[in-house]
């Protein structure tokens, strides 16, 4: 063709044109002939395999939980911008635990000095979290708790703490992440091994499946992969290799596939390369029908939908130029938006120097608003849907993600893949790629390595002080003395005995809660009964 | 030919985000320094008696938990108590500008923001042992 041949003589501004490092080659165009299987394979919004939507309405029935992940310092003053972002129009709460909660230590323990408070809220008992929520009625919001090690103390103080307000707790809302295997990958909270670990998680998953139907029993993440360096493929890979040995395990207990499928929900970040994200999305849902359907034999539609929440990327943010972070997280918002998201967390722009301040959050917030009233990409279903690019994308992420997903399935799984490095090995060696990319200037970061200012003037961010850890050391300490001793231990052996047995540790873990064993006492329980787990050293 | 610079990288804390720390680990092996990466969940006290016992001319600490000014100060003064005065100590991960002055009196030579390069590491850890040398 002619104007081919014209088009071939022009210059372009680079030799080869990729997604992102290492990503997938991207054409000058795209035309029909690129997706030649398309018409079957996107379908209709809220039609098997649900690459368009889950919904056949999208956004149109209701938008999107606008969740924003918050907590740090004391409860009081995590309460306090809990109640701050409610009354800015936030749909969804998002709970950020400090890492002792998180990996199953007091805030006395030697190993809690200098983190109380500082990237997350201390809990340490069910005082602390009734307190969270005070003034906050636990029966009519949706909560998203990020805890996985920690998780079967955590939602069992959620819980307690619901009844005391006389909430009915088969009908709370909400998430616990509860995904421990991505703990072995990437973020490091695991107190324990795989394997006690994965039983920790079933129990969960099966005490929701029985006590609470409406709350999404596990979150299995892929953000916290790509945090650490992970491509789209690989963060979609091995989150639905994940999610398969989760199934996995649950049918091994012997529960039914639709008993427990439908409350799954999965967590994905968001990159600056919109169309790239898009097509992962859209890959995702595709897949994860697929397995469900073919590998699991489910035929009830709710067990195939992969239903996700999507945080914008905290990597991607940058310390040079903290403003240009508002506009990545537009393109990220947008990105989770165009895919299909169910809830989504829209970073502040001052992550990459300190804990958001409140004006960095309510921006954060804003931009969400601003997509969903004012962008108009809200008011049809899967807009780029049939856009020769985004579907040859989105078929192409579908063939890179199951390779993947067939080289740990030939490993043994997930649990295997993780055991023996292949995954943790995989995302280092794409960190660091990455990394190589940006110093050597292919990969452009704006005000980074291009469009560098001198001399910049940082923001002002948030504090934690001292005093917050005084203050909660102190508290805890009262409660050690005003509480029934003699019951805590009492329900210390219980939760030892149970986890030393077959039983789901959920109700054991209930009781021990409502008697103000702590966080760290209840976490020694269970180290007596499982030991602890040591990651081998993968660079 | 000289001696290879020898590097610790550990996380002090319980922050589990090593991306950074593993990512320069591997740089400043590629840069021809010999690195010990010894990971995550580490008490200054563990750090410090690592150092001593494997002889290194460098500690290099990430923190992004916020817990930069417990631990940091701790870890290098540890380090100067147990007999490791020599050693150059550097950090990088999540730390505000304004915290950076009370790091240095308290030894860490060099904070390494975001979006350092890994030669500008590389290269700075090299010209401070020098000029120590001299």
């Amino acid at each position: 063709m002619a104007e081919d041949k014209k088009a071939k003589e022009m210059t372009e501004r680079k030799r080869e044109f990729r997604t992102t490092v290492d990503g997938i080659l991207v054409k000058r165009v795209y035309t029909p002939a690129d997706v030649e299987s398309a018409p079957e394979q996107i379908g209709l919004p809220g039609e098997y395999p649900f690459t368009r939507h889950i919904m056949p309405t999208g956004y149109r029935g209701r938008l999107w939980t606008m969740r924003q992940y918050a907590g740090f310092g004391t409860v009081e003053e995590t309460n306090e911008r809990f109640k701050y972002l409610y009354k800015q129009g936030q749909t969804g709460f998002s709970v950020a635990f400090h890492l002792p909660t998180q990996e199953g230590y007091d805030s006395d323990h030697p190993l809690a000095a200098g983190e109380v408070g500082k990237c997350g809220v201390a809990i340490d008992s069910l005082r602390n979290m009734e307190r969270l929520w005070e003034g906050i009625p636990l029966a009519e919001v949706s909560t998203s708790m990020t805890i996985n090690a920690t998780a079967p103390i955590i939602l069992a103080m959620y819980i307690a703490a619901a009844e005391k307000q006389g909430a009915d707790k088969s009908k709370l809302n909400g998430t616990v992440q509860n995904d421990i295997l991505k703990e072995y990958i990437a973020r490091n909270t695991y107190i324990f091994g795989p394997t006690p670990s994965m039983r920790l998680v079933t129990d969960i998953c099966a005490y929701c499946a029985e006590a609470m139907p409406q709350w999404n029993s596990i979150s299995i993440s892929g953000y916290h992969m790509r945090e650490a360096g992970a491509t789209a493929a690989q963060e979609a890979a091995f989150t639905l290799a994940n999610g398969i040995a989760y199934v996995q395990a649950m049918i091994d207990r012997g529960m039914e596939v639709d008993s427990f499928a439908p409350r799954f929900s999965f967590f994905f970040a968001a990159y600056t390369n919109v169309l790239e994200e898009v097509a992962k999305f859209r890959a995702l849902r595709r897949i994860w029908a697929k397995i469900m359907k073919e590998r699991f034999g489910t035929t009830n539609p709710r067990s195939m939908m992969l239903r996700y929440h999507v945080q914008t990327d905290g990597f991607t943010l940058t310390a040079q130029q903290p403003l240009n972070n508002i506009v990545r997280v537009t393109l990220q918002a947008l990105a989770a938006v165009l895919g299909g998201c169910q809830s989504l967390h829209t970073n502040s722009f001052d992550e990459a120097l300190a804990l958001p301040s409140e004006e960095a959050v309510q921006v954060a917030l804003r931009t969400q608003q601003i997509i969903a009233e004012e962008s108009g990409v809200a008011d049809t279903v899967d807009p780029l849907g049939g856009s020769y690019f985004v579907e040859c994308l989105t078929n192409q992420l579908e063939v890179k993600i199951m390779e993947y997903i067939a080289e740990i399935d030939k490993i043994g799984g997930a649990l295997k893949a993780i055991e023996k490095g292949y995954v943790q090995r995989e995302i280092a060696n794409s960190a660091y790629d990455y990394q190589k990319a940006v110093d050597s200037g292919e990969q452009v970061v704006v005000g980074v390595n291009k469009y560098v200012a001198a001399g910049e003037e940082m923001p002002e961010t948030l504090e934690i002080g001292e005093e917050t850890e005084v203050r909660q050391v102190e508290s805890l300490r009262r409660l050690r003395r005003e509480r029934d001793n003699k019951k805590v231990r009492e329900m210390l052996d219980r939760v030892f005995t149970v986890a030393r047995s077959d039983e789901n540790v959920m109700p054991a873990m209930i009781e021990a809660v409502k008697a103000y064993a702590t966080v760290g006492e209840i976490s020694d329980a269970l180290r007596k009964a499982f030991g602890e787990y040591r990651e081998p050293s993968i660079l | 030919m000289d001696k290879k610079i020898r590097v610790l990288v550990a996380k002090p804390g319980l922050d589990g985000h090593d991306r950074g720390a593993k990512v320069v680990a591997r740089g400043l092996r590629d840069a021809g320094m010999e690195v010990i990466y010894l990971g995550l969940r580490l008490t200054p006290e563990q750090i410090v008696d690592s150092a001593i016992q494997e002889d290194v001319d460098v500690v290099g600490l990430s923190c992004l938990s916020g817990a930069h000014m417990a631990l940091l100060p701790k870890t290098a003064s540890l380090l100067r108590e147990k007999g490791g005065k020599d050693i150059l100590v550097v950090a990088g991960g999540i730390v505000p500008s304004k915290d950076i002055p009370q790091l240095t009196k308290a030894g860490i030579a060099r904070v390494f923001g975001p979006g350092t390069p890994i030669a500008e590491i590389a290269n700075s850890i090299r010209t401070t042992l020098e000029g120590k040398k001299r």
